[in-house]
C-alpha cells in the first residue's frame, strides 16, 4: 500500500505518494531528478549516496524514503548559495579534490557533516572523518587537503549553512 | 537492490507498536535505525511482509545516569555515544565501540538497541555489553522485563526477547573509582565486521589487585562471547603482564573462530589472544587513573 509522503529537498516541500519499499536515494535520483547523489556500492558501504537528512550525513540508499517522511534532506545541489560555490565546493575545484567526481557529492555532503562536529580537524580526524566514503581516483590525499583547506575558509567567514 | 514489498506501519507508543505487532505477528518485523535489517531485505535475507518504524517513539534516546546505573535508550545512534561528553568523562568504552562500528555516516542511523536486538555475533555491543554485565530491558504488550545480558544471546541471530518485545533500555552499572573499560578490535577495513574483538572492564583497587572484571568477546564464537575462565584466572589477583599474558592465552583457547575471508582458524586464536593482552592493558590504564 502506498504511503503519502511530505519530504523537504534543498529548501523545496515535495508531496508524493511512494510504495514504501523505494529507497530514499531512488526518490531523490527518479522522483525528483535530482541526479547528483549517486548509486555506488547499493550496499551501505561506498557513501556515493551519502546526503544530510536533518543535517546528519546518511546514506541514502539504506533508507526507505517513508522513513524520511517530514524531514529536510540537503543534497549537492543545495550546496551553492546565491550562485556561490560552498567553501568545500571551492577547495575541492581549487585543490583537485576530484578526478572522476563518482564520489564528490557524497563526499561533500559527509565533509559538511563532519566539519560541523569538527571545525579545525587534524589529517587524521579528517580520514577517519571520512571514512564512509570510497574514492577510487584520488587516493585521498587531495580530498584530505581540500577539507582541510575548505575548513580554514569556514573558520574564517560564516558559511550559510545547505538545507 | 530493490527489496520485496511491503506494508509500512509507523508507531509513535510503544503500545501502539505492539498493537501492530500482535495484528501482524510473524509477518512484521520492528524498525529502527535499519542499518541491519535494510541490507538484509535489500539482499531478500529478509522479506517481512509489514514493517513496523519504532524510530519515531518518544523518550527511547538519552544517556543518563540514574541511581547508581548508566542507562542508554535503545534508540540512541552509534553517533550519540561517540559524541557524548558523559561516555567520554566515564565510560570511554562505549566511544571505543562506537567510533568502529561501521562508518560515520553509518552511525548516524545506526542505534544501540538494534545492535543488540539483532542478536548477530559479529556486532560489537554484545561483547562490550558482557564486559560491563549489563542489563537489557525489554517491554511486550504484558509489560517491561529485564534479561541479564548473560542470558540475552541465545544463538545465532537468536536472543531472549519474546516475540512482541522491544528492547527499550540498557542498564550499566555506574562507573567507580578504579574502574577502567576498553573496547578494540580488528577489522580488514572501516566498516566491515571484525576480524577479532575485545572488550574489558575491569575495576583494581590501589594495590592493583583485581576486584571484578569483565571479558567480552566479538566475531570469534557463533553467540557473543564471556570468557569466564580469564575472568577467574583475573579476579582476586594482582596485575601483573604474565597474568594478563595467560588470560590472553585463555581468550584464544576458549573462543571458537571460523575460518572465513578474514583469516583462518588460527590467525583469529591468535590475534583475540593479542588483543585480549592489549585490551586489558588498556582497561588497567584507565582503571588506574581513576583512582
Amino acid at each position: 500500500m502506498k504511503k503519502e509522503v511530505t519530504i523537504n529537498v534543498n529548501g523545496t516541500s515535495y508531496t508524493e505518494e511512494v510504495e514504501p519499499r523505494l529507497l530514499l536515494v531512488h526518490f531523490i535520483r527518479e522522483n525528483l531528478e535530482l541526479t547528483g547523489t549517486h548509486i555506488g556500492c547499493d550496499t551501505s558501504h561506498c557513501g556515493a549516496c551519502t546526503i544530510l537528512l536533518n543535517g546528519d550525513s546518511v546514506k541514502s540508499c539504506t533508507i526507505f524514503t517513508v522513513q524520511a517522511d517530514g524531514a529536510e534532506i540537503a543534497t549537492v545541489e543545495g550546496m551553492m548559495q546565491d550562485g556561490k560555490y560552498h567553501p568545500l565546493q571551492e577547495a575541492f575545484k581549487e585543490y583537485h579534490g576530484l578526478q572522476c567526481g563518482f564520489c564528490t557529492p557524497g563526499m561533500l555532503m559527509r565533509a559538511i557533516d563532519f566539519l560541523k562536529h569538527n571545525p579545525d580537524p587534524t589529517e587524521e580526524e579528517i580520514r577517519w572523518g571520512i571514512s564512509s566514503n570510497l574514492c577510487r581516483c584520488t587516493g585521498y590525499n587531495n580530498i584530505v587537503i581540500a577539507i582541510e583547506k575548505a575548513a580554514e575558509k569556514m573558520r574564517e567567514v560564516e558559511v550559510e549553512t545547505v538545507a | 537492490m530493490i527489496p520485496a514489498s511491503f506494508d509500512y506501519h509507523r508507531a509513535s507508543t510503544l503500545q501502539e507498536a505492539f498493537t501492530f505487532a500482535q495484528e501482524y505477528g510473524e509477518d512484521a518485523k520492528y524498525l529502527a535505525g535499519g542499518h541491519s535489517l535494510i541490507p538484509m531485505m535489500k539482499l531478500r535475507f529478509s522479506e517481512p511482509a509489514h514493517i513496523i518504524d519504532i524510530s519515531r517513539i518518544q523518550g527511547l534516546k538519552y544517556i543518563k545516569e540514574e541511581d547508581g546505573i548508566l542507562k542508554i535508550g535503545a534508540l540512541t545512534t552509534e553517533a550519540d555515544l561517540e559524541f557524548s561528553d558523559l561516555c567520554h568523562d566515564k565510560y570511554p568504552i562505549l566511544v571505543d565501540v562506537s567510533k568502529l562500528i561501521g562508518d560515520p555516516s553509518v552511525r548516524n542511523k545506526a542505534t544501540v538497541g538494534g545492535n543488540l536486538a539483532h542478536g548477530d555475533a559479529a556486532n560489537d555491543h554484545p561483547a562490550v555489553m558482557l564486559a560491563l554485565k549489563a542489563n537489557i530491558v525489554a517491554e511486550g504488550p504484558n509489560g517491561t522485563h529485564n534479561i541479564p545480558v548473560d542470558e540475552f544471546f541465545k544463538g545465532f541471530f537468536e536472543t531472549a526477547l519474546e516475540q512482541h518485545d522491544i528492547l527499550i533500555e540498557i542498564q550499566i552499572p555506574a562507573t567507580k573509582a578504579g574502574n577502567g573499560g576498553a573496547y578494540n578490535k580488528i577489522e580488514r577495513k572501516v566498516g566491515d565486521y571484525a576480524t577479532s574483538g575485545v572488550a574489558v572492564n575491569l575495576t583494581v583497587d590501589t594495590s592493583d589487585t583485581v576486584v571484578d572484571i569483565g571479558i567480552g568477546l566479538t566475531n570469534v564464537n557463533p553467540v557473543p562471547m564471556r570468557v569466564s575462565r580469564a575472568e577467574e584466572a583475573l579476579k582476586g589477583n594482582k596485575l601483573t603482564q604474565e597474568l594478563i599474558e595467560k588470560a590472553g592465552k585463555i581468550a584464544g583457547e576458549d573462543c571458537s573462530p571460523t575460518a572465513d575471508l578474514r583469516g583462518s582458524e588460527d590467525y583469529k586464536r591468535s590475534i583475540t589472544k593479542e588483543l585480549t593482552i592489549r585490551t586489558i592493558n588498556k582497561a588497567w590504564e584507565r582503571a588506574k587513573a581513576s583512582l
